[in-house]
């Protein structure tokens, strides 16, 4: 099949031969990243331009890496240096960049649906790099090529998905990308970080750590979203860190290959302890290398696509 | 101006009418209605209404005219216009203008320019507390005296039950009532429906309880002080639970709901549209069968627009950030017969929903037609297709999330104080 879509802005949006096709060209650009000479001709001549409204190191990092060793040209702006601050709106701000005939714009953005809104507006394709508590496609498209790295197959898996779920684009992207799957997904959290609701995406509700890990395959751990109000959905960071914190013990009760992962950034000792996260069943540095194969797979199918 | 009305289907539910008769006006009053009136010969206009429905003039409870203070959104001059193309003759404007109003100056400016400018007519309603504070309360007293019929911080709940309780108590001296926005700010942080809309989105949710929260309060201390209490935009099927429970034994009470609350579900807002951003948020597939339940059942009184015209600027923005609102007089009518087309109310009751329960609740004389009443009318087609078109529309407000969409049903003529103010070119 060939890539048609012009943006990549939710997963829930894409078919499973879409998924498919990105983890399969992803597979294929992997290889690039371990020679010697880290770099291909193949979108040479074309402008990708980065637009974070909120703070990120992998994410940013690992789009412009993708995009340099495809032999793009980038350009990075951040909120903090942009017009925004002297109140320019998102939209004038995304005319005027493409009137420098970007071919991607890759934007994250704290309010849902601002990718969306560039993509009416714009001609040239947009990746949603993260949109509030809405999505953030690439990181899905990520875990699940690390998931089918690792485990060689991303059907049949039980996935538990544990943190502040309501606030989490990781965990929406996630959800949506599995659901594709024939998979099992528990999520994990306070009552209070669950939304209502929860189960017509057809995954499970569980409240207890110890059961949500059993027989897992995969655990996915996610941070306290402190930006989008997440401390006041528990009464102190000590308690969520007794409750909900990921320990070795956890993993006796999951599968013998289960394997850890975590979006990032980690709050070590809240989420995540230091001997899970730097244990032999973490995978968390491998979903950054990964990131750059896939980010590199989305950008070539975005710019390559029928017109 | 003399005005006759030849062979429409005259309906008018307050006076059980319902036939194909003629409408003679003389000047400002309605002087005759009955078989085949005889053209005298001195008439200013004689329209052909075979086939069309004559109704009263339809009166909105619930507009914003944002004048003074908003004028780039909307003024009266261009709201009432929008208004009498829709087919209403008579709009509530409510108080949140810059400035509020609060006080008699400005209810004064409003009725002085709806009298120069004004397509229809305009009622003013004052705001419950200065400066929509939720603080102290507005000279309620002073702004009746100068026109207003009905009181409300629309936009805004008034938090503080002590002080709705004065509003309520204050409103008995005026006979007038007290309309309320029913939001518990404490857990409507939010854009979009708690439910699919924000779990698949990830926008913050308004909860069904936020609304009827309140509803249930103003309920509780309106019937505790024997005072007038009407809900205003109710969207939840809690809501419409409450106010069927409490009608059966306290009759002080009464509600209304929009079009977009029976016509559109939250599904709408999965895409961000900002133009399906409004408050409160558009609800479930259930929430909008049980709306319609209460307007079949009669527990939901009043249809109003919420007319909330926007700049584009307001409205081109990322979701979050978006004005809430629908321009909404210029469609009111084409959606709403959609209900009739669907078998869930009768002509008569939905044009009942739209003049004699609003006139009743503010003690207007018009929403009728009889013979030496105002002549206040209009002449629609409930059939007639047309495909909505914001840039037709009048209002300065092209914030409508039906643009587009294919609506059966037409208003043709609108007629104020015996003037014709609006005519389509077919009749």
């Amino acid at each position: 099949m060939n890539w048609t879509k012009k943006d990549l802005l939710e997963i829930k949006k894409l078919t499973k031969e879409e998924i498919l096709l990105i983890l399969e060209t992803a597979e294929s650009f992997k290889e690039i990243s371990l020679r010697e000479i880290k770099k291909v001709p193949t979108l040479r001549g074309k402008t990708i331009i980065t637009l974070f409204y909120e703070p990120s190191t992998r994410t940013r990092t690992s789009f412009e890496i993708a995009a340099k060793r495809l032999s793009a040209d980038t350009i990075n702006i951040s909120a903090n240096t942009s017009s925004y601050v002297k109140g320019e709106t998102l939209k004038d701000t995304g005319k005027n960049l493409e009137s420098m005939k970007p071919d991607v714009i890759v934007i994250r953005h704290s309010m849902p649906g601002a990718p969306h809104m560039l993509a009416r507006t714009l001609k040239s394709s947009i990746i949603n790099a993260g949109d509030g508590a809405h999505e953030h496609p690439t990181q899905a498209l990520l875990d699940l090529f690390t998931i089918k790295e690792k485990k060689g197959r991303i059907d049949g898996l039980k996935v538990a998905i544990i943190g502040d779920i309501i606030h989490s684009r990781v965990a929406r992207s996630n959800i949506f990308a599995l659901k594709q799957f024939n998979t099992e997904v528990v999520c994990c959290g306070p009552a209070t970080m669950i939304p209502p609701h929860m189960e017509k995406l057809g995954v499970k509700v569980e409240y207890d750590i110890n059961k949500a890990v059993i027989d897992a395959d995969v655990i996915m751990m996610l941070r306290i979203q402190k930006e989008r109000g997440g401390v006041s959905y528990i009464p102190s960071i000590r308690e969520y860190a007794c409750l909900y914190g990921l320990k070795k013990t956890h993993l006796e009760k999951a599968k013998k290959d289960v394997i850890v992962m975590h979006p990032g950034p980690m709050n070590r000792g809240i989420e995540i302890s230091d001997e899970v996260a730097d244990g032999e069943y973490s995978v968390i540095l491998d979903q950054v290398e990964n990131g750059v194969a896939v980010r590199m797979a989305i950008l070539y199918l975005l710019t390559g696509r029928e017109q | 101006m003399k005005i006759l009305i030849k062979k429409g289907r005259v309906i008018d539910p307050k006076n059980n009418t319902d036939d194909i008769l003629d409408i003679y006006i003389n000047g400002a009053v309605i002087e005759k209605i009955g078989k085949n009136i005889k053209e005298k010969g001195d008439e200013d206009a004689i329209i052909n209404a075979s086939g069309h429905i004559v109704a009263p003039g339809f009166i909105d409870i619930h507009t914003h005219l944002r004048e003074p203070g908003y004028e780039y959104k909307e003024t009266i001059k261009t709201g009432t216009l929008a208004a009498a193309k829709g087919g209403f003759t008579s709009v509530v404007c409510m108080a949140n203008t810059d400035p509020v109003n609060d006080n008699k100056s400005v209810t004064e400016f409003i009725l002085k320019k709806a009298r120069m400018e004004g397509s229809c007519r305009v009622f003013p309603c004052g705001a419950i507390t200065k400066g929509l504070k939720g603080e102290e309360l507005s000279e309620i007293g002073e702004m009746f005296d100068a026109g207003i019929v009905a009181i409300s911080d629309d936009g805004k709940t008034v938090k503080h039950s002590g002080l709705l309780r004065k509003a309520l108590e204050y409103s008995k001296i005026f006979n007038i009532p007290v309309i309320s926005h029913c939001e518990d700010t404490d857990l409507s942080q939010g854009f979009v429906n708690e439910g699919m809309a924000s779990l698949l989105s990830g926008l913050d949710a308004v909860p069904s309880i936020a609304e009827e929260l309140i509803v249930q309060r103003d309920i509780m201390i309106a019937e505790y002080v024997k005072a007038y209490i009407h809900l205003t935009h109710i969207s939840t099927a809690g809501s419409v639970e409450i106010v069927a429970l409490t009608k059966k034994r306290y009759s002080n009470i009464s509600c209304d709901t929009c079009p977009h609350y029976f016509t559109l579900t939250e599904e709408a807002t999965l895409n961000f549209d900002t133009n399906t951003k409004v408050n409160p948020p558009l609800r479930s597939e259930k929430d909008v069968e049980v709306i319609k339940e209460g307007l079949k059942n009669g527990t939901i009184d009043i249809i109003s627009t919420d007319h909330a015209p926007h700049d584009l600027t307001s409205k081109d923005v990322e979701f979050n950030l978006a004005s809430s609102g629908i321009s909404g007089l210029e469609t009111a009518l084409g959606l709403s017969l959609k209900l009739v087309h669907d078998g869930v109310l009768s002509l008569s009751e939905l044009i009942k929903k739209f003049t004699v329960n609003p006139a009743r609740l503010l003690k207007l004389p018009y929403g009728e037609l009889g013979e030496g009443k105002t002549a206040d009318l209009i002449v629609f087609n409930p059939d007639m297709e047309w495909i909505v078109d914001k840039n037709l529309f009048l209002s300065k407000g092209k914030n409508t999330p039906f643009h587009g969409w294919r609506l059966k049903g037409k208003n043709l003529l609108t007629i104020v104080d015996g003037r014709i103010v609006y005519r389509e070119g077919t009749i």
